[in-house]
């Protein structure tokens, strides 16, 4: 097939007109829901899920929930407010600090970083990262935990096994009660919970299972990010949130999309995925995207191997064959 | 090391990997030179409980570095890998 440097350009409002046919067809016709709730983070993938549901529902069945949380960053809510007023639909705004603590996010979660820095305090700030990029060498994927300490010195270790669980556990929570409270809200409404999660998240596992991963349509999950990035412009969606870097806003310290999960950039990311999906061979794709033959190897790996790792992230719970 | 000494760590490393991704049934079809990854025997997680063993069981550090399938995919590969640790 012919590889080049537009092989995941889209048709954006073509693309936008199908995917608002089947949305409306899947909540009103099969679930006979009325309207739409879904999370807004100020994140150009929420963004663009919500800009299509004013489309489909009309801004006065849209409801856009806004959940900070401790280690929130203001520039979330500010920014879902700006798409709030562009597309001219409700908001609310949802705590979800007192339900974490309550479930005992934060400590359960220090405690386990604790037990790789021990003088570790709330006052510091953590992440998790994947330390390598994964064209430069043929690694597994495992976490380092960073920290800045309150004198603002950085550190960084790599997460045994039950930190690394334990973190992971404790943070999902965050996602959890996400979903929950948008279910109170959409049960409320009678109306239906619209998932954000692009293919990128998808088919790599990149979301929490009933967490963010749960919701009743995933209207972008067949798109690439870099495709998503082409249906916000479509949609007109406010510059100051398409410009913005992917985060992931779950950890204290300011951490991409990138470092944590994927480990390469959107653009060479989307386009090794696609050129392996095609049967595009890695010499080809390494010279659309000035990388070595044995990069896009790498890439192809690296995407395959996540694909079948998390596939039963996107599994329904499996019943006994009868 | 010696040849009884891989045969050692060999069913060491097959105990452990039997008994922590088989819960005991089918590790036997696979082979010493079959790679983890590929059989679909041990994901990301199953890299960090396999880290942790070697670490505790042969008292070595697995540095950051260490972290790639020459060293760690398959039963072959970490007794090699084992032996340049000087185990």
């Amino acid at each position: 097939m012919d590889f080049n440097e537009n092989s995941l350009r889209i048709d954006a409002e073509k693309e936008i007109e199908r995917i608002c046919k089947q949305m409306r067809k899947q909540v009103v016709n099969d679930f006979h829901k009325r309207g739409a709730v879904i999370g807004i983070s100020g994140g150009i993938d929420s963004s663009v899920v919500a800009a299509l549901c004013a489309k489909v529902f009309g801004p006065k069945r849209v409801l856009g929930v806004m959940m900070p949380e401790t280690d929130s960053s203001p520039e979330s809510e500010k920014l879902a407010r700006i798409l709030a007023d562009e597309y001219g639909f409700e908001t609310l705004v949802e705590s979800i600090s007192g339900g974490l603590t309550g479930l005992g996010c934060y400590q359960r979660r220090d405690e386990a970083i604790k037990s790789v820095f021990p003088d570790f305090n709330s006052n510091w700030k953590a992440k998790i990262t994947i330390p390598t990029s994964i064209l430069d060498k043929d690694t597994f994927n495992f976490f380092q935990l960073n920290v800045i300490t309150d004198s603002g010195e950085r550190r960084a270790k790599r997460l045994p096994l039950e930190a690394y669980l334990q973190v992971v556990a404790a943070s999902n929570l965050k996602q959890r009660l996400r979903m929950t409270t948008l279910y109170y809200h959409a049960e409320k409404l009678n109306w239906a919970v619209i998932g954000t999660g692009n293919k990128d998240e998808h088919m790599q596992g990149f979301f929490v299972k009933y967490g963010d991963g749960g919701a009743d349509i995933k209207p972008i999950a067949h798109l690439f990010k870099i495709q998503v990035f082409q249906l916000a412009e479509q949609l007109g969606v406010p510059a100051e949130i398409r410009e913005r870097t992917p985060t992931t806003d779950t950890y204290s310290d300011e951490q991409t999309q990138e470092e944590f999960f994927f480990g390469l950039d959107f653009y060479r990311m989307d386009m090794l995925w696609y050129a392996m999906e095609n049967g595009v061979p890695p010499e080809k794709a390494a010279e659309v995207l000035d990388i070595t033959p044995e990069q896009a190897k790498r890439g192809y790996t690296n995407i395959q191997r996540k694909i079948v790792a998390t596939e039963y992230l996107r599994m329904p719970p499996v019943e006994v064959e009868i | 090391m010696t040849t009884t000494d891989t045969a050692t760590i060999r069913n060491k490393l097959r105990q452990f990997i039997a008994e922590t991704f088989f819960i005991g049934e089918g590790s036997d079809d696979l082979a010493d030179a079959d790679s983890f990854m590929e059989n679909g025997v041990i994901d990301s997680t199953g890299i960090l409980e396999l880290t942790s063993f070697l670490e505790e069981r042969f008292e070595i550090t697995v540095e950051d570095d260490d972290m790639i399938p020459d060293n760690l995919d398959s039963i072959d590969n970490l007794v090699r890998y084992l032996g340049s640790k000087a185990v």
